[in-house]
């Protein structure tokens, strides 16, 4: 077998587009959006008020039982025969950014566990109120802890973004399918592409890396 | 509250406690426990643990909030903890007094000075620069002026509780709580935490000590009550209740700190 190199060099240039078009910008916003609602649900899930906790619960349960690629296409094909139509860009942000949500609201809320009682008192005891004590004492901390499970979610998510191809979304992974069914090197294509997705990966491993780091200095080694 | 109740702080008394109750569950931990604490006086509660010393502490500083009793600081504030208390209660309650903690509870994620200057700052809204000048001050003091930009991980134990005991000094507080401050550290380096905390009771800080330390008990304390099973055994001056109690069990407790074998 001999390797086309001129078409994936032609083709680099669509499917680096689509990555950066597609692929990444539509990661950042569903990661950022994510990672608020996570923190909003985590804090409902701890809450001693019981309907809070509930509908948390209930929420996460649905997110991590059902398949992204159903939540995907119930957000995009089904809710237009309820009159909700949603063009295909939103459809995957929101789709994702509710995955996210879900599953890093446990991450989140395992991290604000494992920060030990202590902290919290301490903040009361210098008369901080229980928001301020989360805010500045907890959540800190909380954060260092939940770096390493909060990145293997971000770089689940960089890959999970191919399937926004089946809602019409232009990003990598589409543009290397249209470039493949035209020149039916399908082998070629799809390796490329899961080349590319790798190279992102390797950069936000080394984010990682970067960032446990930095907020590794105030902890014995 | 009527303001002829004979433990209404008056005269000198800071802090008048009476009738306090805590259960856990079933476990009753405290049953009717009064205190009353005079401006300047240091009280010891010594007792073995289960006695209810460390949760008569915690609920004077909202830690804990008790089933029962009534909580009364100079200058009107009373709290009766039989009714709902509500968050503005606790929090007043809790401004009075600073809690030193047993293993310090540091903030590990910030620096000494930042650990110190954090409630000031944060909560009392201090201007940072004077916040920054008090707590340098307070350090230097306490022999940790060159360890400002430390993280608590770089300290010793002796020196993470004396930036505890400063953060609770830049606090200002009326009253200043010590929950067996010294049990967490390496024996060499209690002398240096209990030196620091009789410096502080000599310039006539206002405290509440829960001790194993029956030698600082005995040479810093105005007060000593021996609690035992959420009640008040004995109480009185320590030259009485750590060498002569009235009571058997004092003398049993007393007797086995000092003669561990």
């Amino acid at each position: 077998m001999t390797v086309n190199w001129e078409l994936v060099w032609s083709s680099l240039g669509p499917i680096l587009m689509g990555a950066v078009t597609g692929t990444i910008p539509v990661a950042l916003a569903s990661f950022g959006l994510g990672l608020v609602l996570a923190l909003l649900v985590a804090l409902m899930r701890l809450s001693r008020n019981v309907v809070l906790s509930s509908i948390a619960r209930v929420y996460i349960s649905v997110i991590r039982g059902t398949p992204l690629l159903v939540q995907l296409f119930v957000i995009f094909y089904g809710l237009p025969s309820v009159g909700i139509t949603i063009s295909p860009w939103p459809s995957a942000i929101i789709a994702f950014s509710l995955n996210v949500g879900g599953y890093a609201a446990e991450v989140i809320r395992a991290a604000i566990l494992s920060v030990p009682k202590g902290q919290w008192e301490a903040g009361h005891t210098i008369g901080m109120s229980r928001r301020q004590a989360l805010v500045r004492i907890i959540l800190p901390q909380a954060a260092r802890v939940s770096v390493p499970p909060l990145s293997n979610t971000f770089i689940s998510l960089i890959k999970d973004t191919s399937l926004a191809s089946l809602i019409l979304v232009t990003e990598l992974f589409r543009q290397a399918q249209q470039v493949a069914a035209f020149s039916q090197e399908f082998m070629l294509l799809y390796l490329e592409a899961a080349v590319i997705y790798w190279v992102i990966c390797l950069v936000l491993a080394g984010g990682q890396s970067a960032l446990e780091k930095r907020l590794d200095r105030y902890v014995a080694h | 509250m009527s303001p002829t109740e004979s433990a209404r702080p008056d005269d000198g008394a800071l802090l008048a406690v009476r009738g306090l109750r805590k259960a856990f569950g079933q476990q009753e931990v405290l049953k009717s426990i009064d205190l009353t604490v005079r401006r300047g006086e240091v009280v010891t509660l010594i007792g073995p643990s289960g006695s209810g010393k460390t949760t008569v502490l915690r609920s004077l500083n909202g830690l804990e909030i008790p089933d029962a009793g009534v909580v009364e600081f100079a200058g009107g504030l009373s709290v009766d903890f039989s009714a709902p208390v509500s968050k503005k209660q606790l929090a007043a309650v809790r401004d009075r007094s600073a809690m030193v903690f047993q293993h310090y509870n540091l903030f590990p994620h910030k620096t000494t000075l930042e650990n110190v200057i954090e409630g000031p700052v944060q909560v009392q809204k201090k201007p940072k620069a004077q916040a920054v000048q008090e707590a340098r001050e307070l350090l230097a003091r306490v022999g940790l002026a060159d360890k400002e930009n430390s993280y608590p991980f770089e300290l010793s134990g002796g020196q993470q509780q004396r930036v505890g005991i400063v953060r609770a000094l830049a606090l200002r507080p009326q009253l200043l709580l010590f929950d067996e401050p010294t049990s967490a550290l390496d024996p060499e380096l209690v002398g240096d935490v209990l030196t620091v905390i009789k410096e502080l009771a000599d310039e006539g800080w206002t405290m509440v000590v829960v001790t194993h330390e029956l030698a600082f008990a005995r040479e810093v304390a105005d007060e000593v009550i021996f609690m035992e099973g959420g009640v008040v055994v004995e109480r009185g001056h320590p030259d009485t209740v750590l060498r002569d109690p009235r009571e058997e069990r004092t003398r049993q407790f007393v007797n086995r700190l000092l003669n561990p074998f």
